[in-house]
């Protein structure tokens, strides 16, 4: 089982709290991650990536194991301790002010 | 009795405010969608529980957001629970997209080159005046967009960009279609204002449009003061019985139109500065008109800090400052282009938010003012419902 923590406002939109959890046939990519994710909460397409070129929207991160995949190409595997559910694959707000 | 609705739209949300008819005590409902900005709501004019809201995030992008209930709860439309059941399949969540027919093509970019188009978001929706799941959004990068189903779909008008689009270029807010105004006696005309694109007029329901600017002079911010295309315009009004007459707060002067746009002639007259952004008409009065002017393209507030509502019950060209209730001194607030609205009782109702987070009602057509909220975020948008 996949475990995403949804930003704030995410979790808002989709109605959720805590954590998400998702079941992904492997390899288990951020593209597959956030195909699972967008058809449980069809609600959150486009909200994460483009609806068209399927690209990260611009102040969207991907973090998880400490380290930031979001530049990572989407096809590439996720760390073994985000496919076995020890550790959350995140999904963040990039910092910024306003 | 009847009730009032006012929708605001803030950058941190969205708020509601009621009152009967009497109009002078308030509640305060919101914020809906907290932290998102909401560019505008609101509601159709053949169904009054009908609202659609803009939420939109430089994080997270554009959201479109629906009321059947007159804004107790809202949903995505096309992605709710129970559309989840749908014997279509899976729901699409397609009520975000807003994809440029064709080829996406170039405008002009800052520094005169060609730049492609790319939606940002929605600036502003229009219901239509007979169905409540017909709507058109006005967007950045400027364009228009029609949904027939209640928001779950949206598709491009792409004839407007035809009209020289790759003369427009945007101004210090962005380039967007930020005013819709449908003609109630004609359901094919559409006008259109774009900043900075200037006005534009369809009269075969969005398939074709042209440039109304002839009368329009932007001296100080074209090249070619008379050019077609590219001027300022903040934001265009007209009154539901005469709907051929228009009003217009340009980026500077005050303009109307007696025939649809087709020429238009400044009636600015002793404004103390004709900057400005909204303009409205009073409902029970064609020809009373209102502007809240502003120092300068350079100075977005007041002049001498006094916060005045201009009216003119000519038309235009004779204006009287209307201050009661308003601050008269150390006032620095801006209002923005979408944040008038009137109602529509026999006592006209005038209501305007500012970048300071107040939103002012005059119940008496403009002789007095009273703030309704003091503190909300900047409000972007106001616009009101006269619930019979």
């Amino acid at each position: 089982m996949i475990r995403v923590v949804l930003p704030f406002h995410l979790r808002n939109l989709a109605r959720v709290d805590g954590e998400v959890e998702l079941e992904i046939a492997e390899p288990v990519t951020v593209c597959a991650v956030l195909d699972a994710l967008e058809a449980r909460y069809p609600v959150l397409r486009g909200t994460v990536r483009d609806h068209c070129t399927l690209k990260r929207r611009p102040f969207v991160r991907f973090f998880a194991c400490k380290e930031d995949l979001s530049f990572e190409p989407p096809e590439t595997p996720l760390p073994e301790a985000v496919v076995s559910g020890a550790e959350p694959f995140l999904i963040v707000g990039a910092m910024a002010g306003g | 009795m009847s009730k009032i609705r006012v929708l605001v739209g803030t950058k941190k949300g969205a708020f509601i405010l009621t009152a009967d008819g009497m109009r002078k005590n308030w509640k305060v409902s919101g914020p809906h969608f907290a932290g998102w900005e909401i560019y505008h709501v609101k509601g159709s004019p053949a169904d009054p529980n009908r609202l659609y809201a803009s939420q939109t995030s430089g994080w997270f992008g554009q959201i479109i957001q629906r009321s059947d209930d007159g804004g107790k709860t809202w949903n995505t439309p096309g992605s709710s629970t129970e559309e989840l059941k749908s014997p279509d399949g899976f729901p699409k969540g397609e009520s975000n997209k807003f994809v440029y027919e064709g080829e996406a093509g170039t405008h002009k970019w800052y520094d005169g080159s060609q730049h492609p188009w790319e939606f940002k978001r929605v600036w502003h929706v229009e219901p239509s005046l007979t169905d409540p799941d017909t709507a058109y959004a006005g967007v950045e990068d400027a364009a228009i967009f029609k949904t027939t189903d209640g928001g779950k779909t949206w598709k491009e008008l792409s004839g407007l960009r035809k009209a020289k689009g790759n003369l427009w270029q945007p101004g210090a807010g962005g380039m967007a279609v930020h005013t819709i105004l449908l003609d109630p006696k004609n359901e094919k005309r559409i006008y259109v204002a774009i900043s900075a694109g200037g006005c534009f007029r369809t009269d075969d329901g969005g398939k074709t449009w042209k440039p109304i600017t002839r009368g329009l002079k932007s001296n100080f911010e074209l090249p070619d003061p008379d050019t077609e295309v590219g001027h300022c315009v903040h934001r265009i009004a007209l009154h539901p019985s005469k709907p051929d007459v228009l009003f217009m707060q340009k980026h500077w002067d005050v303009l109307r139109s007696d025939n649809a746009g087709d020429q238009w002639n400044e009636v600015s007259g002793n404004l103390p500065t004709d900057f400005g952004f909204p303009i409205d008409v009073n409902f029970n009065e064609p020809e009373t008109i209102y502007v809240v002017p502003i120092t300068s393209d350079s100075l977005h507030y007041p002049p001498d800090g006094k916060l005045r509502v201009y009216r003119s019950k000519t038309g235009g060209n004779e204006w009287e400052p209307l201050t009661k209730g308003l601050p008269q001194k150390d006032c620095y607030v801006n209002v923005l282009r979408d944040a008038m609205a009137v109602d529509s009782l026999d006592s006209c109702g005038i209501y305007f938010g500012t970048t300071g987070g107040q939103v002012y009602c005059s119940a008496n057509g403009g002789n007095s003012w009273n703030a309704i909220v003091r503190d909300l975020p900047a409000v972007y948008s106001v616009e009101v419902q006269t619930l019979r």
